[in-house]
């Protein structure tokens, strides 16, 4: 009777544990296998997994699901739907007289996601972790530096006052979905990536940022070197890529309102021939009350990538102030002629 | 033969054995150290490596001079230089050397490296911080600590420059222990030092990487441009290995050091 009464207790704790959600890390690394299936990635000479050659991640997928929907899959009809929707929605930008058409048109310049190749995504969210999709609650503290922040934005003035005044990507200091963690915007969302004994390096296109990620297990950099793409460390767990960012600044562009504290794990596991599944795991316990985790896949395409010198051609920064103190002085002017008469 | 002859003979030939010797030190060319290979046989040229020159300031030879702040004194001035050009002058054409005398003069407003502009080839390879060198089969990635610019050398295939660049296309190929890279296509926006040095679009460089030691490479240039210089002309500089423990390349992304000149005057003026 005990026996049957111990066994009994193990089978229930077997399948207690089985449908308990694992901690992020795991889970990532069970959807990783799950999609690979019996895929084996060739090595490179020296055994790495290889990951090498020109990829894509544009998506339409957004970060947090929608309201409204639970699932975290949508069937293969219902995700073609949503892309051609937002595809179309891409090429509305050449509706003359529409404010979109004044900037410019995406479509003309083969500059939309969709020219450029958008891999099949069936998720609702690029988040997984927490299992609604959604991005978890928000700290004490990260909502009193949230404040902070939009208090000192306030202080800096209009966002035409001056060039500091704008985003890091308007600026073409860093483009904000270039990471880490590695997002698409609407365009350029190539990325080439080649391995040496010793380094995986990741050309990202958006302003040619070149990610050296070493694999020798080095520490990471003193803390108070702080640098806006952190500090990344490589290592190979099986056949996925693990890298572990730290050092990052408080300025962080890419994870809204995220801290200096924050460690950015990325997985890079290569699935099938023509697609690697890229993961991440944002963990921030000065920001968020838990750790998220976000994937989405990333596409082989053609090169080569072409060099992206955004700061050398920003001449729409440079227009948007000369506009912004002409449209002052225009107003000062209208102003005195006004008091004058 | 007679063995006063023999004498003659064998010092003759060690003589010119000695010559032969010391040319190829000098030249680099025929020197004896052999890379440890890739995996796929190719002298390994990977690690992080930097210029010690004074080239950065002025590639022709220089004696030191006032820098163009006088405000940071002597660590703002120009340090000497024995200079990288082969025979010491850059052989402009009449109409550059004007071009030239203007650039040294305005430099402050138009050299692109206080812009924090992307520094062109062969700049970036003597300025004066970290690079990386990550080398596969078929694509060779130079990764430079300034404004973090990037020149991929393809390996594989040679296809024309698709479209200009500040950087340049480059094609290389294996020549033995060397690595030669052929790099066109630029626009023609970048200098080649702080001495107002400069081309045009139509610059061809044509570089030479042969590692001369476990912590040396041999760096040789050649630059055409007949809109520019009146014949082709070299520079040559060793680069030494960076060897700290854990060397890498920290972030220098300097566009916010830039800012303030650039758009400066389109800041709003304050009431």
């Amino acid at each position: 009777m005990r026996d049957r009464c111990l066994v009994m207790a193990l089978v229930l704790f077997a399948v207690v544990v089985w449908l308990t959600p694992a901690g992020a890390q795991t889970t990532a690394a069970s959807r990783a296998a799950a999609e690979a299936g019996s895929y084996k990635a060739p090595r490179t000479p020296d055994g790495q997994p290889d990951l090498q050659g020109y990829w894509t991640n544009s998506t339409y997928t957004p970060l947090q699901r929608p309201e409204g929907i639970t699932r975290d899959v949508f069937t293969r009809e219902e995700a073609i739907e949503v892309m051609k929707k937002a595809a179309a929605a891409e090429s509305e930008q050449t509706t003359p007289g529409t404010i979109a058409d004044v900037h410019y048109d995406f479509t003309q310049f083969g500059l939309d996601r969709n020219q450029g190749g958008v891999p099949l995504n069936l998720r609702t969210s690029l988040i997984f972790d927490p299992q609604d999709g959604r991005l978890p609650p928000v700290t004490a503290e990260g909502q009193k530096r949230q404040a902070e922040r939009a208090e000192a934005r306030k202080r800096m003035g209009g966002p035409w006052d001056a060039a500091q005044n704008q985003s890091f990507s308007v600026r073409c200091i860093l483009m904000n979905r270039a990471g880490p963690p590695m997002l698409p915007g609407a365009y350029n969302n190539f990325y080439q990536i080649i391995q040496s004994p010793g380094y995986v390096m990741i050309l990202v296109e958006m302003i040619h940022e070149p990610r050296i990620i070493p694999l020798d297990r080095r520490p990471h950099l003193p803390g108070n070197i702080q640098q806006l793409t952190g500090n990344p460390v490589g290592h190979w767990e099986g056949d996925t890529l693990v890298v572990e960012s730290t050092n990052f600044t408080d300025q962080n562009p890419f994870v809204e309102g995220a801290s200096e504290k924050l460690r950015l794990i990325e997985r890079f596991t290569r699935v099938a021939d023509d697609r690697i599944l890229y993961q991440f795991t944002v963990d921030d316990s000065a920001t968020w009350t838990r750790p998220w985790s976000a994937e989405l896949p990333m596409l082989k395409t053609d090169g080569p990538i072409f060099e992206h010198a955004c700061h050398e051609g920003n001449y729409s920064l440079i227009n948007a102030l000369a506009g912004a103190r002409a449209d002052e002085k225009r107003r000062a002017d209208e102003a005195a002629k006004k008091s004058s008469q | 033969m007679p063995s006063r002859s023999r004498r003659w003979v064998f010092v003759s030939v060690a003589a010119a054995g000695v010559l032969w010797l010391t040319a190829s030190i000098v030249s680099g060319q025929a020197s004896t150290y052999k890379a440890p290979r890739t995996t796929d046989g190719r002298p390994n040229l990977m690690g992080i490596w930097q210029a010690i020159s004074e080239a950065s300031w002025d590639v022709e030879p220089h004696a030191a001079a006032m820098g163009p702040v006088p405000a940071l004194g002597a660590a703002g001035a120009i340090p000497p230089g024995l200079g990288i050009v082969d025979g010491g002058r850059i052989p402009y054409l009449p109409g550059a050397v004007e071009q030239k005398r203007k650039n040294f003069e305005n430099r402050m407003m138009l050299d692109p490296e206080i812009k924090c502009y992307l520094p062109g080839t062969p700049r970036a390879m003597y300025m004066p911080y970290p690079l990386q060198i990550i080398q596969t089969p078929k694509y060779i990635m130079m990764v430079f600590t300034f404004a973090r610019a990037v020149r991929t050398i393809y390996l594989d295939e040679h296809v024309d420059a698709p479209a200009d660049s500040w950087m340049g296309w480059s094609n290389g190929r294996w020549e033995g222990e060397t690595l030669v890279v052929d790099t066109s296509g630029f626009n023609g926006m970048t200098w080649l030092d702080r001495a107002g040095n400069f081309h045009s679009e139509a610059l061809r460089v044509v570089e030479r990487f042969t590692a001369t030691s476990p912590d040396h490479l041999l760096y040789e240039a050649t630059l055409e441009d007949p809109k520019t210089f009146s014949r082709p002309w070299k520079i040559t500089l060793p680069l030494y290995r960076r060897l700290e423990r854990n060397a890498q390349l920290l972030e220098f992304r300097c566009v916010e050091f830039a800012e303030d000149i650039i758009y400066g005057h389109l800041r709003k003026p304050s009431p």
